[in-house]
């Protein structure tokens, strides 16, 4: 190979996307490259012109504009433009021109096109926006076992079954007999029960409980339980499953969520097993199943306290494994929400029983389940309707200021908007906090909604479910049938706009101006979390988790084609980033926090971000004219 | 042009080569001749160019002699390496340790190198009718005539720009560079890898034929980029 062929080939496979090319299509591009140099301040190419070469910027500084004159994307050493023009009948789409001294590598058109149709990533890479940031994420899941795998391979026998109706030594004589540490109760039903599966002997049968060597001890022995006692009446009051064909992810989360060691698996009606805690601790090494069961098991806010590092080594293992974003924040807010119970029960166990019934009630990131290491608590109380503030409230304001400190203390530090149960105002009876919901979303003013939108992501973590649910259904209901409310939200998730890019070690902004770094959360994840919420809202959508809410979306089908996917996508990326750096920080033994400089962004990540912070904008742009400020 | 006088070089180079064209007897240099050159008052921008570039045993022409030949055809627009050359040649004395440790180009590799005859006419097929550019005319320029008298008995001689003469002009005019080397101060340097500093150009493992001559070709963008102008007469570069 000559020389300058092997000059042009070793700078190209230093940047994406040659890096991940063969080696014989580097050789063909490097042989096959022109040389063209642009003085600083001249035109590259005009829109409309005709183009027949991919633009590799091989020194230098190139500035790409929209059709409109604005700024696009500000290019330097190993980028890569034209590619809008080459797939749109070889017309310029976006106008370039030098901003330095600029030395071009120009890739002929015909190269470029057989390249795109061998490789699927490189087509990926220069296809535009969506389809780059798609193939990352989803090569990230592809990569990750747990995500791939379904339930049904950890599955080495079918389910011991015993009928409910049986006692309690009928059942351990049979879990003896086949070495099972768990068995299912059924009972016979008919065939018209929805959750009726056909047995062997041609009967129907149903699923209604778990039974486990745990709770031999636990619900027999400890109880005064004979050995006749009968299954029935020591079961648990509500069975968790999961289907076959769902992740082994999926069945980590349902253990987490419920704190349970045993999982019974259906095949749609049908138990085909039982996955045990340990069949998934093979699938994946770190422990936040067990921290899980660890936080329940202490007996004190100091304990808790000690259990914070393993928080942060569970966080660190999963972005080791390469767990994707929405695993991480699932996990990360199963963990905080164990923590806020164990703190409740603890509670509860010196202040005596409550007064009269109540919800404890997340917000935030936590109410959407997708926390990382470092965020502060947003939390609030619904009282029974009968509360009366002058006997009962005392109680609740000790509960609000013992969950509140024990979670300063383990690392989630209070709300500086005073979001939090401690604070009258969200320590309150169900109806007025119906009152607070109707009030916003009747009377929506942008200002004060400003303050108050972080309830719009809410869920309960104990105590009476049904009272955050009333207020769920309350805010499904109301908020897609009030346009000045939408319009209204619609506004603030526009307060916050992502930058364009990275330039070199520069954060540039819409306007080409430079900043040193980039609030990720502030400038990325938040106002893409703001953008799903209004989509969400307007739909009716009661899902809290910003993945759950675009699947509710792309059923309802009110975004362009394709649209909700992208979101995903950025969301995914975005949060993925803000992750790794959060998790850097930590192994490096800095406070955690969102301050991304570019020199520590990799460039295959620098084409992604760009994609992403333009998926949001785009998103942004579309949001001001979907929900318009009615004409009163 | 009125400019053009005729004791002008500018002016005698077509002369040269029309006159050559029926003198010469052997054919690849009549061909050469023949297709003649642009006129000196063709606009920059639509100039065929090819930028040479010789490795060579050293700087004397009468003592040393080239080694390897690189060439890159090239227009202000665009410079198309994957059309250039580059051959390795054997010269008529051995090579001595130190030429080889400057090249990197080894006995082995010469040893079973042609001689430069066997390529000289398809070199001065791909010369013809192109305007060759150089970065210091003291080297392809001479050495290409000595080897082709030597060999063919007639004379190779045409017009080049020079990279390194377009950018002596540019830097060692002015009064700061006078009042600079008034106390002593060293010249800028105008060789290659220096002078592409300056525009901003990338720097290049150098000493190899091809490479270089790319390098030369990218030189030359530059400067008429910066000091020149697509309509700049090529009879103003050439030398």
């Amino acid at each position: 190979m000559e020389a300058e062929v092997q000059e042009i080939r070793e700078h190209l496979r230093r940047f994406p996307p040659f890096d991940r090319l063969e080696s014989e299509w580097l050789d063909q591009i490097a042989a096959s490259v022109e040389v063209a140099y642009y003085r600083d301040g001249t035109p590259i190419q005009n829109y409309g012109e005709p183009i027949d070469s991919l633009r590799y910027v091989r020194s230098g500084a190139v500035e790409v504009y929209r059709h409109n004159g604005e700024l696009y994307n500000r290019l330097s050493e190993g980028d890569i433009f034209g590619q809008a023009g080459l797939l749109h009948k070889h017309r310029v789409r976006f106008p370039a021109k030098a901003i330095e001294d600029t030395l071009l590598y120009l890739i002929p058109g015909d190269v470029f096109d057989r390249l795109c149709n061998a490789d699927d990533q490189f087509a990926d890479f220069v296809e535009l926006s969506g389809p780059r940031l798609k193939a990352t994420v989803e090569q990230n899941e592809r990569e990750n076992d747990m995500m791939v795998t379904r339930v049904r391979r950890l599955l080495s026998r079918s389910p011991v079954m015993i009928n409910e109706g049986a006692t309690v030594r009928e059942a351990a004589q049979m879990m003896t007999e086949h070495q099972v540490s768990a068995i299912l109760l059924v009972v016979q039903t008919s065939a018209d029960d929805d959750r009726a599966f056909s047995g062997q002997d041609r009967n129907y049968w149903r699923v209604t409980g778990i039974l486990t060597d745990h709770d031999f001890r636990v619900r027999v022995l400890a109880a005064g339980g004979s050995a006749d006692t009968r299954l029935a009446d020591i079961t648990h009051e509500k069975l968790v499953t999961i289907q076959s064909e769902e992740s082994v992810y999926e069945a980590m989360l349902a253990m987490l969520r419920n704190n349970v060691h045993h999982l019974p698996v259906l095949h749609r009606r049908r138990p085909v097993g039982v996955v045990h805690l340990s069949d998934i601790v093979r699938y994946e090494t770190h422990s936040s199943l067990y921290l899980v069961s660890n936080i329940y098991s202490q007996g004190s806010v100091k304990g808790l306290v000690r259990l914070m590092p393993d928080v942060r080594s569970a966080f660190l293992r999963l972005v080791e494994e390469g767990a994707t974003a929405q695993m991480i924040g699932e996990a990360m807010s199963s963990i905080g929400r164990s923590l806020i119970r164990r703190l409740i029960e603890l509670a509860e166990q010196e202040l005596g029983p409550p007064p009269v019934p109540y919800c404890f009630m997340v917000n935030g990131s936590m109410a959407r389940n997708d926390q990382t290491i470092s965020t502060d608590q947003d939390n609030a109380l619904i009282l029974d309707d009968s509360f009366d503030p002058e006997q009962h409230d005392a109680w609740f304001k000790a509960l609000a200021k013992r969950v509140s400190d024990g979670l300063d203390a383990c690392g989630y530090p209070y709300c500086d908007g005073g979001i939090m149960a401690t604070n009258d105002k969200w320590r309150q009876p169900l109806s007025v906090w119906r009152r607070y919901f109707e009030e916003w979303i009747s009377e929506p003013d942008p200002e004060r909604l400003l303050h108050s939108s972080i309830f719009f992501d809410l869920d309960p973590v104990y105590g009476e479910e049904r009272f955050v649910e009333q207020l769920q259904d309350l805010v499904a209901q109301r908020a897609s049938q009030s346009p000045l409310f939408l319009a209204a939200m619609a506004r603030n998730a526009l307060n916050r706009t992502p930058p364009l890019g990275f330039f070199r070690t520069f954060v540039m902004e819409q306007d080409g101006r430079h900043n040193n770094s980039i609030n990720i959360k502030r400038r990325g994840t938040a106002p893409l979390v703001d953008v799903i919420r209004v989509h969400a809202l307007a739909v009716g959508s009661r899902s809290q988790n910003s993945f759950d809410r675009l699947d509710d979306i792309t059923r309802a089908d009110t975004l362009p084609a394709g649209q909700a996917d992208k979101l995903r996508y950025a969301l995914e990326f975005l949060s993925m980033v803000r992750i790794r750096h959060q998790a850097h920080d930590l192994k490096h033994h800095h406070a955690p926090d969102n301050n991304i400089e570019p020199e520590n962004v990799s460039d295959g990540e620098r084409h992604n971000l760009k994609d992403a912070f333009q998926v949001l904008s785009n998103a942004q742009k579309f949001l001001r004219f979907r929900y318009p400020m009615p004409n009163r | 042009m009125a400019r053009v006088a005729a004791k002008d070089p500018v002016a005698t180079w077509p002369r040269f080569f029309a006159d050559q064209a029926s003198r010469c007897k052997d054919p690849a240099l009549r061909a050469f001749y023949a297709a003649g050159l642009p006129d000196p008052t063709t606009p920059i921008r639509d100039v065929e160019m090819v930028a040479l570039d010789f490795e060579t045993t050293g700087m004397d022409v009468h003592r040393h002699a080239i080694v390897s030949v690189g060439m890159v055809p090239f227009t202000l627009d665009r410079i198309r390496p994957a059309a250039g050359h580059y051959w390795v040649v054997r010269p008529p004395r051995p090579l001595d340790e130190a030429s080889i440790r400057f090249h990197r180009i080894t006995h082995a590799e010469v040893e079973t190198a042609p001689d430069l005859d066997t390529i000289l006419d398809e070199l001065l097929s791909l010369l013809a009718g192109k305007i060759v550019v150089v970065h210091y005319q003291g080297i392809e320029r001479p050495f290409l005539d000595a080897a082709v008298l030597d060999r063919r008995g007639e004379r190779c001689l045409f017009p080049v720009i020079d990279t390194m003469h377009l950018e002596a002009l540019e830097v060692r005019r002015g009064w700061w560079t006078r009042l600079r080397t008034f106390f002593g101060a060293p010249p800028t340097s105008i060789r290659l890898a220096d002078t592409r500093t300056r525009y901003g150009l990338p720097s290049y493992s150098a000493h190899h034929a091809k490479l270089d001559a790319l390098a030369t070709a990218e030189l030359l963008q530059a400067q008429i980029a910066c000091h020149h102008s697509a309509e700049t007469a090529l009879g103003d570069l050439w030398s």
